[in-house]
């Protein structure tokens, strides 16, 4: 398909779950969001330009000197997070769709913001006294995309919270262990990929079992928040600064304590097992979906071993996002990640046509399962309409 | 419609002739004879009325006709009264004559009683009255036993969910303060000598404190004796007016009245429960002090597992403290990141490890000792020999900078102190000298370690070439090092097998091999090292897409790139801050 695997997700990108080309910087990344007007203003604005531009050279140092300088001359530490570094974020995300920057590049630039969000956090301006609760910010496992669940803790941080950050990547076990040693008011957890919904489900449900209630986030749990009430989370922010008012509006969320109820309720459809059998059989289902495609689309066959292992990674996450579908019910997790794909490929000059042949090809090895049928065929509908739109506007 | 007045003829099953009693039966009709065929005569209807129900009679005005003597029993002052509205007649009873109402209840004398009214011809009322006490304690005991049944499994499961100290506290005083009284305070040894209270009004979020320095515990009758937790002590009534000002939670008001309870732990005392109910609000019962005891006794399990498990994770924290990879401090001249994962998910320590020193080489020379290695097996087993590995090197590497003697010294260390649990380990050590304009001497040595990668400015990968045995092992071990410039934005990344044969990818089974590492580095080139340790990290990560792995460590050290380096000197003193 392409010469590097579209689906090797950027830290920070525009997430496949909120695919809106309308409006790229407000798929920027959630919880911390578009840049919200506020007293920085024009000098806010400014600031940002400065910055994308050290973080797009890879100029740690330049990038550390904007902060510096922007807290210096007394723009608000709250500002220069979420007015001058959140956004430079988003937009690099979107260049990375854009096929205007390699995933490493966008890699690169993702780990000067974080070190100068360090910097923010260090600087006399952004001191504050811890004058409210004790709150935990993580990501769940598995999630790469710590950036804006960071933006989060240091909001907190500002707004006077005791704030723990454990990063990305934080397996449930550690989770549960630092919440019963630190026994925080809150959990904020975040979220990019609808693919890690079934492990958020889990950590939510177990953080709740622990006694504490979770304030959800991130792009994953659907532009809307759609998946935060399915998976029984207690609140949802779209953004750093609605989740830090959130929390001040109403003080310690007051979890109802409800006793272990039946997981199963919220999502009636698992009795089904279609998540379980197609989840389980993921590697061959996509090992076949490959073959396959290599019998009917014959420039497969002069692909590179690391072309071809690219082409496997992206089938896998077409598998991934059809199984988050399963467990979520929401053919529109599925369909939504499908559109944004073939834009992705339309960036990058590549036709949606051998996608669609992907589709066909999971559909036939998943004839016994009528919800992954229903949700391949809605696919298949959203990448022809797409491929169609794209011969029309050519 | 008529009002008042009888007719005499009317044919009732109640013939009423005196406002009092039902009439001596005609002298025709002997007691307790009756004739067959006859009509149910006035002895067999007197014996029905006066022994059956509570029963009054009354007419509209209000007044007593008639009562039975199980209605005198029931209401005493009914024998006496003309009318219902009487002194000592209970008046819920006239007011519910005079409204017309069908049914009517409350109290009578120390019983609960239900009126029904039936309608009765001439005008008349008659009252049946029913003594419903009994079944109606036992109708409150029940729904009291229900509630405190919910109570208690709600409490149990809010109590198990936290192992948190705190929060097991606040839940005990919120649980109690909504069910059991206006407000509760949870007093409870904090460590030593000091006390924390732990106040909730009912509805409010709980709120703790310390036990104010001037406050001691024994002004409070019965705290002390229910803080020791054993011998058990019956709950304890406290004259209001003896309870200190620190004992209140804020804005609680007027005290009415205070019962201590001890929360009993399992050996290790929770602590005491301390319920108060304000001025105006019903004292407590004996049936409440009862179940404010099997309350506080679950309570008092669950604030003591969490003390333990409290306890005991301090004790790890401490003892996990110098076997977790150290924090890297910021290296003038240098890059350092580094990344650990251990296999187990419920554990932080593992067999990989890597530790970085400053130090002198040789001549004066100055630089940084950076080890990365990997002890056989996994968990706390191995996480205690790489400590020892960490400490040896550290103590070792004061005495001798040249590897290949420092790893001989290690060897013979690690196998003079190894016994029944022999393991080996392999590490690589590397000495990083900052050589000015932003460019740093590597000195590479591997034992039995998979070589360390070199990402060059222009995207070229190159293996380390150094190889050598693994420690600990056999008596001999031998050992090459290379030496090695990194150029300004050029990477050294030593790592842990967990990263090279983590198995996953499409299969599911395939190894990540150094080849997919080598791949993964080149499209790193001239990236900050933090993000190359990430994106290795995370690269690792997904291929294994949640299969279990070995412990995985990385290390990167690099030659900052930037022009701000170009003018540090690189040989002067003091420029190394870590």
């Amino acid at each position: 398909m392409t010469d590097q695997s579209l689906t090797d997700h950027p830290r920070t990108a525009p997430s496949p779950a909120a695919p809106s080309p309308a409006a790229p910087s407000s798929a920027g990344p959630s919880p911390a969001g578009p840049p919200v007007a506020g007293p920085g203003g024009a000098g806010a604005e400014e600031r940002h330009e400065e910055f994308f531009a050290a973080v797009s050279d890879m100029d740690e140092h330049r990038a550390v000197d904007v902060v510096h300088r922007a807290l210096d001359d007394g723009l608000a530490p709250e500002s220069v997070l979420l007015e001058v570094i959140a956004p430079a974020q988003a937009r690099v995300g979107a260049e990375w769709a854009a096929g205007r920057f390699t995933v490493a590049r966008e890699h690169a630039a993702t780990a000067i913001s974080d070190r100068a969000v360090g910097a923010l956090a260090c600087h006399p301006a952004a001191r504050t006294e811890p004058r409210r609760g004790r709150a935990t910010v993580t990501c769940v496992d598995g999630e790469w995309h710590a950036f804006p669940a960071r933006l989060l803790a240091e909001t907190l941080k500002l707004r006077g919270w005791r704030v723990d950050f454990l990063g990305a990547h934080v397996p449930t076990p550690h989770l549960i262990a630092h919440l019963h040693a630190t026994g925080p008011e809150v959990v904020a957890l975040s979220c990019s990929l609808p693919v890690r919904l079934p492990t958020a489900h889990a950590t939510i449900t177990a953080c709740q079992a622990a006694g504490v209630p979770v304030l959800v986030g991130g792009a994953g749990f659907g532009a809307d928040g759609r998946y935060a009430d399915l998976l029984g989370a207690d609140a949802w922010a779209a953004t750093a600064t609605e989740a830090a008012d959130r929390l001040e509006r109403h003080g310690p969320l007051r979890l109802t304590p409800h006793v272990p109820g039946d997981p199963l309720a919220p999502l009636p459809h698992l009795e089904d097992q279609e998540y379980t059998l197609v989840s389980k059989a993921r590697a061959d289902l996509v090992g076949a979906t490959v073959a396959g495609l290599g019998e009917r689309f014959p420039a497969l066959r002069d692909y590179s071993p690391r072309q071809l292992e690219y082409t496997r990674e992206d089938i896998g996450h077409v598998a991934d996002f059809l199984v988050a579908a399963l467990y979520t019910g929401d053919p529109q997790l599925f369909t939504d990640f499908l559109g944004w794909t073939v834009r992705i490929l339309g960036a990058r000059g590549v036709p949606a046509h051998s996608l669609a042949l992907g589709l066909e090809l999971m559909a036939q090895q998943l004839r016994d399962f009528p919800r992954a049928l229903a949700l391949l065929g809605a696919g298949r509908a959203v990448v022809a309409a797409a491929g169609t739109d794209a011969e029309g506007a050519a | 419609m008529r009002e008042t007045g009888r007719r005499p003829g009317a044919a009732s099953a109640l013939i009423v002739t005196s406002p009092h009693r039902i009439p001596e039966p005609p002298p025709g009709q002997a007691a307790g004879r009756h004739v067959p065929g006859a009509a149910v005569g006035a002895s067999v209807l007197r014996a029905l009325v006066e022994d059956g129900p509570a029963l009054v009679v009354c007419d509209t005005e209000g007044g007593v006709v008639f009562r039975n003597s199980a209605a005198e029993t029931l209401v005493p002052r009914l024998r006496d009264a003309r009318r219902l509205a009487s002194p000592g007649v209970p008046q819920w009873l006239s007011e519910a004559h005079a409204r017309g109402a069908a049914t009517a209840e409350g109290p009578a004398g120390d019983r609960e009683v239900t009126a029904t009214r039936s309608p009765l011809p001439d005008g008349l009322t008659a009252w049946r009255l029913a003594d419903v006490t009994e079944e109606r304690t036992a109708c409150r005991r029940l729904a009291d036993e229900r509630g405190r049944t919910r109570f208690l499994a709600l409490a149990s499961a809010r109590l198990l969910a936290s192992l948190n100290r705190s929060k097991c506290l606040q839940t005990t005083a919120e649980l109690a303060a909504g069910q059991l009284a206006d407000a509760a305070v949870v007093v409870a040894p904090a460590g030593r000598r000091r006390m924390t209270l732990t106040g909730a009004v009912a509805g409010d979020a709980p709120r703790e404190k310390s036990l104010p320095a001037a406050a001691d515990v024994e002004e409070v009758p019965g705290l002390a004796e229910a803080l020791a937790g054993f011998p058990p002590v019956p709950s304890r009534w406290v004259d209001p007016a003896l309870a200190p000002q620190w004992l209140l939670p804020p804005g609680f008001g007027e005290l009415g009245s205070l019962v201590v309870t001890p929360l009993p732990g399992n050996g290790v005392p929770a602590g005491a429960l301390v319920l108060l109910r304000r001025a105006g609000s019903p004292a407590f019962t004996e049936d409440e002090e009862v179940f404010a005891r099997v309350f506080a006794a679950r309570a008092g399990a669950a604030i003591s597992a969490a003390v333990l498990y409290a306890d005991k994770n301090d004790t790890t924290e401490i003892l996990q403290r110098d076997l977790l990879p150290p924090p890297l401090a910021p290296v003038e001249g240098l890059d350092l990141e580094g990344a650990y994962r251990p296999a187990r998910a419920v554990e932080r320590i593992g067999g990989d490890f890597y530790d970085v020193h400053p130090c002198t080489f040789g001549e004066g020379e100055e630089g940084t000792f950076v080890v990365l290695g990997d002890v056989c097996g996994k968990g706390p087993g191995a996480a205690v020999l790489t400590g020892r590995i960490r400490n040896t090197l550290t103590a070792l590497r004061q005495v001798e900078s040249r590897h290949d003697r420092l790893l001989r010294l290690l060897n013979d260390t690690l196998l003079r102190r190894q016994g029944a649990d022999a393991r080996f380990a392999t590490m690589v050590l590397a000495d990083a000298t900052p050589l000015g304009h932003g460019r740093v001497g590597l000195r590479l040595t591997s034992a039995g370690h998979p070589a360390p990668l070199i990402l060059r400015g222009d995207g070229r990968v190159e293996e380390a070439e150094t190889r050598g045995t693994l420690i600990g092992v056999v008596p001999s071990v031998t050992s090459t090092t290379w030496e090695t410039v990194l150029e300004p934005g050029e990477t050294c990344l030593l790592f842990s097998d967990g990263v090279t044969e983590a198995r996953g990818g499409a299969s599911g089974n395939e190894m990540f091999g150094t080849q997919r590492l080598s791949g993964a580095l080149a499209e790193c080139a001239r990236m900050p090292v933090r993000a190359v340790v990430e994106r290795v990290e995370m690269l690792t990560a997904q291929w294994l897409g949640g299969n279990e792995h070995d412990d995985i460590a990385l290390l990167a050290v690099g030659a900052p790139r930037g022009s701000h380096l170009t003018a540090v000197d690189g040989t002067g003193r003091g420029r190394y801050t870590g």
